[in-house]
């Protein structure tokens, strides 16, 4: 489990500069669980991101990763391996001059013995479903490639979690589909726990569970159900309902007998 | 006359070389005044070479490029950027000045309007993407919010009042809101005055709303070229591009197939309004 109690996070805290990007966080995140964070520009979600794998220290509070506190230096490489961390763009996080080399950099990094990196990166590029091209330059990949390397170098590290900062911005909807079933399978099949921050609102309801910031807190959190029965205050805070939902609770409003909020199209022809 | 015209245009890059790869293969094109254009297609379909070539950053390796039916080649760099003003994706990440006013003053200093002329030509630009003048003028690019840069990087593209505007991906990682708001400005600012769009995106929704004509592009080709309705009713199409149908697309194809009748139906108020008509009837006839 991951905790943040009493979180705050301040950028160059004591200068003109001082922007305060999280408010006094608390959240817990059990292990597995599939968490997406949304929230405006500026939220404070990509913060809340790097607080979770030690890369940013909070100001005031505590971020606790299975007993772990971020604040003890000497934690910080155990919670590192537990907490894996990818972000948006693909291009910034490659290293390798082949998949298999960046796939095992964070392996190497770890020290394992090379017959156990080589199962990791087996194991890896097959969750991504990237096998075949093992032996490839990343630079050839397309962006949606490219980025399920990013992702497949971090699960060769094994994480209990992983966070990934909008890994869908810089992708076609094509490469979009592609990293969500990767994620979603990660969840079902390996049980590895999943906080996606994301934009997009098709995304997030796959999670069970979802937080909203606004303005550095979180001002809402539950089941992407009782998330999106709110659309009047996400819409307040800069975000928006799926387009179903949109529709269905039109229908609603028009005397129509279908349950409200509904999230997929699916489920929205059962109704009709 | 077409404002701009593209005549079996081909582009390889690096040419003769082992790497060589042809990313624009033989397309001709029209583009008349006031146009409003979308250009689809997926990742390496060739958008973003297809814009640079119009704007002029790239030579077609064959072919001809005309504007104003003079060939590209013949226009100079500073005349051109008066007629055709581009703004690239992540443009923030290009920000160089140390104020707001500098950041927007650049462009049009540069096309050579009168330092009397400048701050006017600034205000206008800023006011045009809802950045309030005064308030932000002396500030640094770098300080702004993602939206705020965002919107201060199309001004900077706006000050030098272009006739086209060509956009990539102008809302990429922008919040919901924060997307309605840019393309309501961007809409407010082509109607007003007339001016060209060319919007390229892959948000297919954002595209719906914005644009009447539209480009796919599949592996360097025109794949099709022509009114958006007509390209949504071809399901086909969609899917031969590897592109992912909108939403409210895949809405309509459930719904049609369940047999609502949703012709010319695009937004959810409208889908909304059908339904309701469809169920009403069926109750009428039943009873």
């Amino acid at each position: 489990m991951i905790q943040l109690r009493n979180v705050s996070y301040v950028y160059h805290e004591g200068t003109i500069q001082e922007k305060v990007a999280l408010k006094d966080i608390n959240i817990e995140i059990p292990s597995p669980s599939f968490l997406a964070v949304i929230g405006a520009n500026g939220s404070g979600k990509s913060t809340f991101a790097r607080l979770l794998n030690g890369l940013f220290i909070p100001t005031y509070g505590d971020v606790i990763v299975d007993g772990l506190n971020s604040k003890n230096f000497e934690n910080l490489w155990e919670i590192r391996k537990r907490v894996g961390l990818v972000f948006q763009n693909p291009d910034n996080q490659i290293v390798g001059m082949t998949v298999e080399e960046d796939v095992a950099f964070g392996c190497e990094n770890l020290g394992l013995p090379p017959k156990e990196i080589e199962e990791r990166i087996a194991f890896a590029l097959k969750s991504v479903g990237m096998e075949e091209y093992r032996k490839y330059p990343p630079h050839l990949l397309s962006g949606g490639q490219k980025q399920r390397i990013a992702i497949a170098g971090i699960l060769a590290m094994l994480p209990k979690y992983i966070v990934l900062d909008e890994p869908t911005t810089m992708l076609d909807p094509k490469g979009r589909k592609e990293i969500m079933e990767v994620i979603k399978k990660l969840y079902k099949e390996e049980k590895t726990s999943i906080i996606l921050i994301t934009h997009h609102m098709e995304e997030v309801v796959w999670a069970d569970r979802i937080a909203v910031f606004n303005k550095g807190e979180i001002v809402l959190e539950g089941s992407p159900k009782e998330i999106f029965m709110e659309d009047e205050k996400l819409e307040k805070w800069g975000l928006s309902v799926p387009l179903v939902t949109k529709l269905s609770k039109c229908l609603v409003e028009r005397g129509f007998e279908i349950p409200h909020p509904i999230l997929t199209i699916e489920e929205l022809s059962v109704w009709l | 006359m077409a404002l701009i015209s593209l005549k079996n245009v081909q582009y390889i890059y690096l040419e003769k070389t082992p790497l060589e790869r042809e990313a624009i293969k033989d397309i001709s094109l029209d583009i008349r005044e006031g146009e409003s254009i979308g250009i689809i297609g997926k990742t390496g379909s060739g958008k973003s070479t297809l814009i640079q070539l119009i704007s002029g950053l790239l030579y077609p390796t064959q072919g001809e490029i005309f504007i104003k039916d003079r060939d590209i080649r013949k226009w100079n760099s500073k005349e051109l950027c008066k007629i055709i003003g581009i703004v690239f994706q992540y443009p923030e990440h290009q920000f160089f000045a140390e104020t707001v006013f500098e950041e927007v003053a650049f462009g049009p200093r540069n096309i050579g309007i009168s330092d009397k002329k400048l701050e006017n030509c600034v205000r206008e630009a800023l006011i045009t993407v809802g950045l309030p003048y005064e308030e932000i003028k002396d500030r640094s690019p770098f300080n702004l919010s993602g939206g705020e840069k965002r919107r201060l990087a199309i001004a900077s593209i706006l000050a030098m009042n272009p006739e086209v505007l060509i956009l990539d991906e102008p809302t990429a990682n922008i919040d919901p809101k924060g997307k309605i708001e840019i393309m309501n400005y961007i809409n407010r600012w082509i109607q007003s005055k007339n001016k060209t769009l060319i919007l390229v995106s892959h948000d297919l929704d954002e595209i719906i709303k914005t644009v009447k004509r539209i480009i796919v592009l599949k592996e360097g080709k025109i794949i099709f070229d022509g009114p958006i309705e007509k390209l949504f009713l071809n399901y086909e199409k969609v899917e031969e591009a590897e592109l992912e149908l909108p939403e409210i697309l895949k809405l309509r194809k459930v719904l049609e197939d369940k047999g609502y009748p949703l012709e010319g139906a695009f937004t959810v108020h409208e889908i909304v309004e059908r339904i309701v008509a469809f169920k009403e009837h069926i109750s009428i006839w039943k009873s």
